[in-house]
């Protein structure tokens, strides 16, 4: 899934010279907490509602808060913006948002800011790929990490005439081994297990009945 | 008093199987009605012929498209990738002949409970054959082909104007009847589950709470796997009866699956006997206090159709029709007779001997989790 599928395309940007006062109600008004800064169409700085808090405060120990209120955000703004491309994929954009803490990854095109994407946004998109959308069962298989083995894995379900709904795979518990997470549309998938172990492969999830061949170590 | 209770029953039943070595096999009903008949829990009174539901009826809750499908699937001439479309013709589901015909008695079984408890004929009626509880508006799911639950839920609806509740107790998650009334605020469904982390059907989560006017009247308890009798029936004890008093049915319908048992091959909880007699005898109870004694039952999954489902069916027809049975054992000739087709040895009681389960170090754990789900769901009541 790439960034440009699920940013939001309407970005509500505000001026370097508009000042933090009006910043605030920019964000409260669009309910948002960050703000990327613009000028001439071009990234400057970005603004989070806890940034201009915490300059507020700083400044405050040496003006009155109304005077404070009136700087311009260029002053208060982050001038170092982490960026992500409309065709990045989201796992690039998540990884971004977790490396460097942030909240936000406005998207850029050239020069041109074209989107915003939030870790909620992110998020969302995580659900919908984990969540259950058809009538299926979870199975996991751990197999050796080799060429072709997804695909001699899938083809048992597909000899069964079982439906996959979605393939995760993760790093094995020891090096050259791989943990294959399936959501698949069948409530009995005994057959398609034991052919999986006779293939020499772990089933880790379901655990299977004792006339079912070798089990695999069931889940602690 | 034990003319109190209808045992729909046709030999057709019998014939709801996909192929031989397919798990759902309603020999089950042949062994369970032998095992009824040997303890002689069944009068001619008790017996009922079902009418097949029409069309008109299975039309409540069922796509036309779909029922025509499932229609002509074994006359060869719809494509394969057309019935994958309606979930036909897979591993779970493979077409076989007659298949309409006996899914819409089957349905048809369920139809008429409702309507013989409805005209007060009977408080209670009891169609083993039905439950089929996964089948979907428009597609064949987990084994089941119409579903009969929720086409009698409809039918309610539309008759009686009747405020229904439906209580699931199978392993599975009862998503089919769920999902049907899912906006519907005069249907409350409760089903009781191992969770869909780890079971088909995946969904059943405590947060699935209904939507629109139908917020509130959904009710999902998923347990950990490996479950045992005492934290199953401390939570079904524990809901219920407070979603009976909140919600306050005029009949209540539940499904009795028994794949929740420790030797059932197809979950992964460990229940025995004990909970297959003790919910029927709470809800007997319940519908008594409630509904003026207004109770269809169903059946259900059970893939163990030779040591759980006909004992666990036998102690809920014995409750349904104020006969109940303690521990007792089982008639030699029952065994006698079964025993050679058995791939297992048959059960000598009806109810299980202790130990059957063996213990498990996160007994402690699984209880304290199943717990907090059910804090979870009081919440919302
Ligand atoms: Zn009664
Ligand atoms: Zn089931």
């Amino acid at each position: 899934m790439l960034v440009e599928e699920i940013m939001h395309r309407i970005v509500h940007t505000v001026e370097p010279e508009l000042s933090i006062r009006e910043a605030f109600q920019v964000a409260r008004q669009h309910r948002i907490r960050h703000l990327p800064v613009v000028k001439e169409g071009r990234l400057v700085g970005i603004i989070t509602d806890r940034d201009l808090g915490h300059a507020l405060l700083h400044m405050v120990d040496d003006e009155p808060a109304a005077e404070a209120l009136a700087h311009p955000v260029s002053e208060v703004m982050r001038r170092e913006i982490i960026t992500a491309h409309p065709l990045d994929f989201v796992e690039e954009a998540a990884r971004l948002l977790y490396q460097h803490n942030i909240g936000c990854l406005p998207v850029v095109h050239g020069e041109r800011l074209t989107g915003i994407l939030t870790r909620k946004d992110v998020f969302k998109t995580l659900i919908e790929m984990f969540g259950v959308h058809q009538p299926s069962q979870h199975v996991e298989v751990e197999v050796a990490d080799k060429i072709g083995v997804l695909a001699e894995v899938s083809r048992i379900f597909s000899q069964h005439k079982t439906n996959i709904h979605r393939v995760m795979v993760y790093p094995g518990r020891q090096p050259g081994r791989l943990k294959l997470v399936f959501r698949v549309q069948a409530i009995n998938m005994l057959g398609a297990l034991r052919d999986i172990v006779s293939a020499g492969h772990r089933v880790l999830w379901p655990p299977l009945p004792p006339d079912a061949g070798k089990p695999g170590e069931c889940h602690e | 008093m034990s003319e109190q209770a209808l045992f729909i029953h046709s030999d057709a039943f019998f014939r709801y199987r996909f192929h031989d070595d397919h798990p759902f096999n309603n020999q089950r009903l042949e062994l369970t009605l032998d095992l009824i008949r040997s303890l002689n829990l069944l009068k001619d009174h008790h017996l009922y012929e079902p009418t097949a539901a029409t069309d008109k009826e299975l039309y409540l809750t069922h796509d036309r498209e779909y029922v025509e499908v499932v229609k002509t699937a074994h006359e060869g001439t719809i494509p394969e990738s057309r019935l994958l479309e309606f979930g036909l013709s897979t591993e779970d589901n493979p077409v076989f002949d007659g298949m309409h015909d006996i899914a819409a008695l089957i349905t048809g079984g369920t139809l008429t409970a409702v309507k013989q408890v409805m005209s007060g004929a009977r408080p209670h009626a009891l169609n083993l054959s039905g439950g089929l509880h996964h089948a979907l508006r428009a597609k064949a799911s987990g084994f089941c082909v119409y579903n009969d639950a929720s086409v009698a839920i409809a039918y309610l609806r539309e008759k009686y104007d009747a405020r229904v509740m439906y209580i699931d107790t199978d392993a599975h998650h009862g998503d089919g009847v769920q999902w049907s009334f899912y906006g519907d605020p005069d249907v409350m469904t409760v089903s009781i589950h191992e969770t869909g982390r780890y079971l088909f059907p995946g969904t059943g989560n405590v947060y699935e709470r209904g939507h629109d006017a139908g917020f509130g009247a959904c009710i999902n308890i998923p347990v950990d796997a490996f479950t045992e009798d005492d934290s199953w029936m401390e939570a079904f004890e524990r809901v219920i009866p407070s979603a009976i008093r909140k919600f306050q049915p005029d009949i209540i319908l539940s499904q009795h699956g028994c794949d929740a048992h420790h030797y059932d091959p197809l979950t992964h909880l460990s229940a025995t006997i004990r909970i297959y007699r003790e919910m029927p005898r709470l809800l007997h109870e319940w519908a008594h206090e409630w509904c003026d004694g207004r109770w269809v039952a169903v059946g259900g999954g059970g893939y163990d159709i030779w040591r759980v489902v006909p004992r666990a069916w036998t102690y809920l027809w014995a409750e349904m029709s104020d006969q109940p049975l303690g521990e007792v054992d089982i008639p030699a000739a029952w065994r006698k007779r079964w025993q050679r087709e058995s791939p297992v040895e048959l059960p000598h009681t009806l109810h299980d001997p202790e130990g059957i389960v063996e213990p498990i170090p996160r007994r402690e754990e699984i209880t304290q989790k199943n717990r907090t789900v059910v804090d979870q769901v009081l919440q919302y009541l």
